[in-house]
């Protein structure tokens, strides 16, 4: 072996042992190019979720059925907005630029979550995004601030602060509706049934098909498997729905006394994977969507870009 | 220069109140040092988590290197003398 993949070695095992002791990598520190570049992929991806998150509830601010509801979506709204801007800070701490991020989900070569692709039909499915797919967030980023990256680690501690509003609020938005009148009821009932699923399938594909599981585990960006995960989304929303008085549509659910677990039935893994490539309800406007708001703001980026220039010339001219 | 693409990366340091230092929050990109402190205010104070912001340019900052780390900071290890634990005194002494 030559000398210099000894000295290779030497840092690969250095920093595998580093990792394994729970330690953190901070941006300059020396990583292995697949730790980089699996982190660059899912930190990106994941700010691509926050910022085309940001459509199917923003589809309702003009909507909303009150002034307190909609400050609170716009407050809501305005949290992903800022979760997309600290989750793309710490992707370019790992040397990616932000235009690369934009310009790979605008031409639709990066993926978000698929969750997203699904419409917003009534005010009630505002109310199961809060509730059960923040929730679901939040299951998936707690595990997430202790992950071996610094910067990933830091953004997601802040995130997950913000995300519990988000729950909250869209529990309350569903609980107003199933207490309320019969159709009201029937509204928060339907849009159960239309998310519950992809709520289900957030966690991503079953445990023995996921690809990166087992090397992300022994990096420590991930710390529990998909399945586990699930699992306790599952039974924490069961009990919700009990106190919604609202059904999750699933003729299998059912409590398992062994495993003191919910049982459900099979997952659409199909529907899954025809949403991840490209075929769900709203994937395409999601992403003509985005590219009409990035082009229609190209104006307001060239003004204030030209507007700091003058502001640079006035300053030199009176020092000069 | 027309493109945002060329925004420079700020780095923000947030006050979350009166009597504490600024600590680093994050960092975002902008046209100058005026929407950089605009826009921090937006991503980083919605809830009343500070009272005075400051924005850097990222490269304006020098940093130490990560292999300089143990020619810096090592040699402060076997100097425990400098902290009050090393010393051996009687228990009964008040005020030390
Ligand atoms: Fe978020
Ligand atoms: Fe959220």
């Amino acid at each position: 072996m030559a000398l210099a993949d000894l000295a290779g070695k030497d840092r690969q095992n250095s920093f595998d042992e580093h990792v394994a002791a729970d330690g953190k990598v901070e941006p300059k520190d020396w990583m292995p190019a697949a730790y980089r570049k699996t982190l660059v992929r899912q930190i990106s991806q994941h700010a691509h979720s926050e910022v085309i998150g940001m459509q199917p509830e923003g589809n309702w601010i003009s909507r909303a059925p009150s002034l307190r509801r909609k400050a609170i979506l716009l407050a809501k709204v305005q949290d992903e907005a800022g979760h997309g801007l600290y989750l793309y800070s710490a992707a370019e701490t790992l040397g990616v630029t932000r235009h690369e991020m934009e310009a790979d989900l605008m031409s639709g070569k990066a993926k978000y979550s698929s969750i997203f692709n699904y419409p917003t039909l009534t005010w009630a499915d505002v109310g199961c995004i809060g509730w059960l797919v923040d929730g679901a967030a939040i299951i998936n980023q707690i595990p997430l601030c202790r992950c071996s990256y610094g910067p990933y680690a830091r953004a997601m501690v802040r995130i997950c602060k913000e995300e519990s509003f988000h729950q909250r609020q869209g529990f309350e938005l569903m609980m107003a509706l199933a207490k309320g009148t019969a159709s009201q009821k029937a509204m928060a009932q339907d849009a159960l049934n239309r998310w519950w699923w992809p709520a289900v399938m957030m966690f991503g594909p079953p445990d023995g098909d996921s690809v990166h599981s087992s090397q992300n585990m022994a990096w420590k960006i991930k710390r529990f498997s998909n399945d586990e995960l699930r699992q306790k989304f599952i039974d924490m929303t069961v009990k919700q729905c009990e106190a919604l008085g609202l059904d999750i549509p699933d003729p299998d659910l059912k409590f398992n006394a062994a495993t003191g677990h919910c049982d459900i039935g099979p997952i659409d893994w199909d529907e899954f994977w025809a949403v991840v490539k490209g075929h769900g309800p709203c994937n395409r406007q999601r992403l003509e969507q985005r590219n009409r708001a990035h082009d229609e703001g190209a104006w307001v980026r060239e003004a204030a870009t030209a507007f700091a220039a003058k502001e640079r010339d006035r300053q030199q001219q009176r020092a000069a | 220069m027309t493109a945002s693409q060329d925004w420079p990366l700020y780095e923000v340091f947030i006050r979350s109140r009166q009597g504490l230092s600024h600590v680093h929050a994050g960092s975002l990109h902008a046209a100058d040092a005026k929407m950089a402190l605009e826009n921090a205010r937006d991503v980083y104070t919605r809830r009343s988590e500070g009272t005075s912001i400051w924005v850097v340019e990222s490269s304006a900052i020098t940093a130490s290197a990560p292999q300089d780390k143990g020619e810096l900071f090592d040699p402060a290890d076997s100097k425990v003398y400098r902290h009050p634990t090393f010393y051996e005194v009687p228990d009964d002494v008040e005020c030390l």
